[in-house]
């Protein structure tokens, strides 16, 4: 590792990143504590203005965001939670149990990453519409519970942090396997199960093809579809269609704020394990 | 190796506490305990397999079978068989070529500077930095956006009577530029929301890849006497060729998909891409077949053809990267 210390050029030019990549939103935030009419002139709004109330609460009722909030925690939290749990459990299996076939199913799993997700999306609307899912969250958690990158990259991390002395001293105890899973897997795969967990909690929350294919709008929508309504007035009102943009992306920078150096870290572990 | 088949036969050092010994109990139990050992690894990767397998493996081939029928979203239970008429009609819809044209150029115009500028924030980032962990997460932010809510904003950022952009544009001397109807200036703006959402994204993973590069080879490049750009065109990047290789690959088949983008960018007015279909792409133009169309037959040819047009991309660049091995 190098560490070259930074010159005075390089605060600056990180400085004009940084500020590139938080104006838009800060400006979201400018956007929806104004009105339709001053959003309408030049030169555009710098500083808040008094209306963030009054849109965000029209937001509220026109998109019924407080639902779409409601069912992509839902979605987001049990894709989360399954996603873990799945990929815990088979990365164990690759990482520290031997069984016949296991060298072929990890490939498997692997080249089902390749795949692009576009090809399934008719058969499966035919799928959830003959299962009259159409509408209902089942139809966008389902598809999306276990997924090949989890389950490679807890096999990665176990390999390294779950010592074959600490399942072996369990199993001479006697331990059934779902024992250790629960006893001596869980908590050394701790870690990589929350960075896991958060990075597919953000990709979940911000999913749009799919959900915008499976929840037709009249139904019970996530934020992203709900979204996508607020621009359809006859005359769009921008400050409440920012003032929607802000809700729906709030909770995810709140993550961010709390957990934003460990999320870091996992795209960082990632990315030179994967 | 030792330890791995200790684990597969049932310890003997395994104590027998009082009272569970004897007869049937004990061989039941042992029984049970070998079962356990062969059937649980089995169960613990079922799950992935059962799931994929129903709404991953299924659907992939249903939709080539699908896309020989006509199939319509009002009724998706009755199939007419029409051969290769999905296919046959996508070769002469102009339509189709016109979002393969603009799936091309908005996916170079989002790809290449996404990774070059990320390849240029990672080596900042890379330095020994005060606040180093504010400005990672900071760059990152824009990843924790949705396509929804970013686009949005975007839309208004590209106003062509009060958006900021031509106001700048207007400060600095230039003409308002027609960000939404103008066929080159409404790519480029929909690139640049794919741009600004993952390049920092991708900055993190070049940085994970810079890291691991053994501080020796820079060492002896300083001995040499080469420059820090020196250093980092013969050091550092020849260090990243399979990191590169690879977030070339993965934005390649998002740029290949991108749909949400070109979809809001259009102000409501639905898939067409544009009052002319300036920037509907492939996405944009299946979901419009299928599911304002109903046309759900011609929605899976056109869903085969991304994939064949993948499997091209990823052909050529198992080539190229063939070619960059062997020198």
């Amino acid at each position: 590792m190098r560490s070259l210390r930074a010159g005075r050029l390089t605060y600056v030019i990180l400085g004009v990143f940084t500020l590139g990549s938080l104006f838009p939103l800060v400006w979201t935030a400018i956007a929806a504590s104004r009105n339709n009419t001053r959003l309408a002139q030049t030169p555009p709004p710098f500083w808040f203005g008094g209306n963030l109330g009054r849109n965000l609460s029209v937001a509220w009722t026109d998109a019924n965001m407080g639902t779409a909030l409601l069912n992509t925690v839902v979605v987001a939290g049990t894709v989360a939670a399954g996603t873990v749990v799945f990929s815990t459990l088979a990365g164990f299996a690759f990482a520290r149990l031997r069984f016949r076939g296991s060298r072929v199913l990890l490939t498997l799993v692997v080249g089902t990453m390749l795949i692009p997700p576009q090809l399934s999306v008719v058969p499966l609307y035919m799928l959830i519409a003959e299962l009259s899912w159409t509408d209902r969250l089942q139809s966008v958690i389902l598809p999306t519970l276990v997924s090949a990158f989890g389950v490679f990259f807890m096999r990665q991390y176990l390999a390294q942090a779950l010592p074959m002395e600490l399942v072996e001293a369990a199993r001479t105890d006697g331990a059934s396997s779902l024992r250790i899973v629960w006893h001596v897997v869980f908590p050394a795969a701790r870690p990589a199960m929350a960075v896991l967990g958060m990075l597919t909690f953000v990709m979940a929350w911000n999913d749009f093809f799919w959900p915008i294919v499976a929840l037709t709008q009249n139904g019970s929508p996530t934020v992203q579809v709900a979204l996508t309504g607020l621009g359809r007035g006859y005359i769009p009102d921008q400050s409440v269609i920012m003032a929607g943009a802000l809700l729906g992306t709030l909770p995810l920078l709140l993550v961010f704020l709390l957990f934003g150096r460990q999320i870091v870290g996992g795209i960082m572990q990632g990315a030179v394990k994967g | 190796m030792t330890d791995e088949t200790a684990l597969l036969s049932p310890s003997p050092a395994r104590p027998v506490r009082e009272g569970e010994g004897g007869g049937r109990g004990q061989v039941w139990r042992s029984r049970r305990y070998r079962w356990d050992l062969r059937f649980s690894p089995y169960a613990f990767v079922a799950p992935f397999f059962l799931f994929f397998a129903a709404f991953g493996l299924f659907p992939l081939l249903y939709t080539g079978w699908a896309a020989l029928h006509q199939v319509e979203l009002t009724d998706p239970d009755s199939m007419t068989w029409v051969g290769l008429k999905n296919f046959t009609r996508l070769w002469d819809d102009e339509f189709f070529w016109n979002a393969l044209r603009n799936t091309v150029t908005i996916g170079l115009l989002s790809t290449v500077p996404q990774l070059l500028i990320a390849l240029g924030l990672a080596h900042l980032l890379n330095y020994r930095l005060r606040g180093s962990a504010f400005f990672r997460v900071a760059v990152l932010t824009p990843y924790a956006t949705s396509v929804a809510a970013a686009t949005l904003v975007f839309v208004l950022l590209f106003g062509r009577d009060y958006g900021m952009v031509n106001w700048a544009l207007s400060g600095l001397g230039f003409g308002p530029v027609d960000w939404q109807n103008g066929p080159l200036a409404s790519q480029v703006a929909v690139s640049t929301i794919v741009v600004w959402r993952w390049t920092g994204y991708n900055a993190l993973i070049y940085l994970a890849a810079m890291q691991a590069v053994p501080g020796e080879l820079y060492e002896s490049a300083e001995l040499d006497g080469a420059s820090r750009w020196r250093q980092f065109v013969h050091v550092t990047v020849p260090s990243l060729r399979p990191t590169i290789f690879f977030t070339c690959v993965v934005s390649t088949i998002g740029a290949t998909q991108l749909f949400g983008e070109p979809l809001l960018f259009n102000g409501g007015a639905g898939a067409t891409g544009g009052s002319d279909h300036q920037f509907q792409t492939l996405g944009l133009y299946l979901y419009e077949q299928g599911w304002v169309n109903l046309h759900l037959g011609r929605a899976s040819a056109i869903a085969w053809a991304m994939f064949l047009i993948l499997l091209l991309i990823a052909g050529a660049a198992r080539l190229l990267r063939g070619r960059g091995e062997a020198r």
